[in-house]
């Protein structure tokens, strides 16, 4: 059974259609994706789908209950990392998930028992009597984790999860979320971390312009979408030598200032080539996830 | 939509928030009340004792005995009004704090009524506190006072649920400035909190009869100075229509906010 179907999707904002119509299913226990540069209709995607926002059209059933009629009852079977902390400062961290915890008519007592556990998973064993104001950004972060978790969710919705996150914290997080499909928990996320993506979900769609313009696993978006192999020309002249040769030697190209992207599917006589230039430095990799999402939603800054 | 669904929904899930706001009230409990109390304490006794020794008389009473009753009022109305604009704008706006809620199976309307009775609930204390004191000080003239109670939790209601329609149009804190200086200081000094009504010029006397605070210090006043106030129908259904119709317009207004 599904635990999210959206199908023909749409919100707009004035004459803005921020969300274009937007299909798409998860299955239980499968981590979904949603990727796409700023202003694509992530955030907006997932406060519809949470019956957060209306009126919109087309249909939802979220953890099989129609949303937004009965987007409240769907949201019991829930768990959300927002976007933006808004865990109680006021509170402990047992207490911000006890308060959390009540929200869901949970018991005292149940949300009690449950507070360990939850504190173990997110890797705060002991800091249950923490304030807000000695945390990290990471240790609120899972703490957020701990807190959708307090109601055993059956979906859990993570809106940019990592952001702003040092390298040890977004580790830690993702070894978290890895564990959570192996026990039957759904995952949606968005992100624009390819590697974020690429490392936790089964599936997942790329967003732009309220609409979804690719979607499949990590590795089937590189293979349809993109030359296996990259060669990335760096130099103060890459850009002159693309002009001469970059489209004999690759099957497609890119320059943006001083690097040149080549993505061709024999790299051989490129590299060999490239050997022979002075000035210019290059760097071969395998086509990944970042590739697929530039090529698709271009290279202009999106602010 | 139909009609139904524009107006508010009352459902005990309220409680969750109201518990919410409780804990924090707890943990910060001593400045909050000394902010609370100690504020309109010092207005009462010092213009009721300082001020009242020049004066013979007001109202028939000793200037302490007349302050009183204006200071529950008043004291009720600020507490609930700074509750609804500074702590409700924090939670919703700064902390963030309702998008969390409204995460869990918790609706907006839920929140909002858990806020209302919350800020309520916060006044009524503000409200008790002078009415022990003017107890203590020996200004309560008979039990009739306790009627006092659901009165002050009845003002608490109305000026928190006018409170919440300007937090949900406040794009920041100083937004609140225009409502105190505009609304909430010259109602004090119009409804007879301080002084008589009757020594207004008629056309502010006109204007204090709408104010919800000279309703709630007419009916307020007798019953600490052990009468029974007159014409209490009007004044209560004059109280509770301030309630009934903002409480539902600051409902519309925060889902527009926040639900767009």
């Amino acid at each position: 059974m599904a635990s999210l179907r959206v199908t023909g999707l749409r919100k707009r904002y004035g004459t803005m259609e921020v969300v274009a119509g937007v299909s798409f299913e998860i299955k239980r226990g499968e981590c979904f994706g949603l990727l796409g540069p700023n202003g694509a209709g992530k955030t907006t995607t997932l406060r519809c789908v949470l019956g957060l926002t209306g009126p919109v059209s087309g249909e939802i059933r979220l953890c099989g209950l129609p949303v937004p009629a009965r987007a409240r009852e769907a949201r019991m079977r829930v768990g959300i990392v927002p976007q933006v902390d808004n865990l109680d400062p006021d509170f402990t961290v047992a207490e911000n998930l006890l308060v959390y915890g009540r929200y869901f008519g949970l018991a005292d007592a149940a949300i009690r028992g449950r507070i360990a556990g939850l504190l173990e998973f997110a890797g705060l064993a002991g800091r249950a009597d923490a304030n807000m104001r000695d945390l990290s950004g990471g240790m609120k972060r899972r703490l957020t984790l701990a807190r959708a978790l307090i109601n055993d969710p059956e979906l859990l919705v993570l809106d940019e999860p990592t952001t702003g996150l040092d390298p040890q914290a977004r580790h830690l997080i993702w070894e978290r979320l890895k564990a959570l499909p192996q026990r039957g928990v759904t995952v949606l996320l968005t992100t624009h971390f390819m590697d974020e993506a690429e490392r936790l979900c089964h599936r997942l769609a790329i967003m732009d312009h309220g609409r979804l313009i690719a979607e499949g696993t990590p590795r089937d978006l590189i293979a349809r979408h993109i030359e296996p192999q990259v060669v990335e020309v760096y130099g103060e002249d890459a850009a002159g030598w693309a002009r001469e040769n970059a489209s004999r030697l690759s099957s497609r190209f890119e320059v943006t200032g001083e690097t040149v992207f080549c993505y061709l599917a024999d790299s051989d006589p490129l590299l060999a080539h490239l050997d022979e230039q002075r000035g210019l430095r290059y760097l071969h990799r395998p086509a990944n996830l970042e590739d697929v999402f530039l090529k698709l939603t271009g290279r202009e800054l999106r602010d | 939509m139909n009609a139904a669904a524009l107006l508010p929904s009352l459902n005990l899930r309220f409680v969750a928030i109201w518990r919410r706001n409780f804990l924090v009230w707890r943990k910060l409990a001593i400045p909050s009340v000394l902010g609370n109390l100690a504020d309109p304490m010092i207005y009462m006794l010092g213009l009721g004792y300082g001020l009242g020794r020049l004066l013979p008389e007001v109202g028939g009473v000793s200037y302490i005995s007349f302050i009183a009753a204006g200071t529950v009022c008043y004291s009720t109305m600020n507490s609930a009004t700074f509750e609804a604009l500074y702590s409700g704008f924090s939670r919703m706006h700064v902390q963030r704090t309702w998008d969390a809620i409204m995460n869990a199976p918790v609706d907006l309307d839920d929140v909002l009524l858990g806020e209302l009775v919350w800020a309520a609930s916060k006044s009524f204390l503000s409200g008790m506190a002078i009415l022990l004191v003017a107890w203590i000080i020996g200004l309560i003239a008979s039990p009739l006072a306790l009627w006092v109670l659901p009165l002050v939790f009845l003002t608490g209601l109305t000026f928190a649920a006018m409170g919440l329609i300007v937090t949900a149009l406040a794009p920041s804190y100083d937004f609140f400035l225009y409502y105190f200086t505009l609304f909430v200081t010259p109602m004090g000094l119009l409804s007879g909190v301080f002084f008589p009504g009757d020594q207004l010029p008629a056309v502010l006397q006109t204007v204090a009869a709408v104010l919800p605070l000279s309703h709630a210090v007419d009916l307020v006043r007798p019953l600490l100075l052990g009468h029974r106030p007159e014409a209490v129908v009007a004044h209560l259904a004059i109280l509770t229509a301030y309630l009934v119709v903002s409480y539902p317009i600051a409902v519309a207004l925060t889902r527009r906010r926040l639900l767009k």
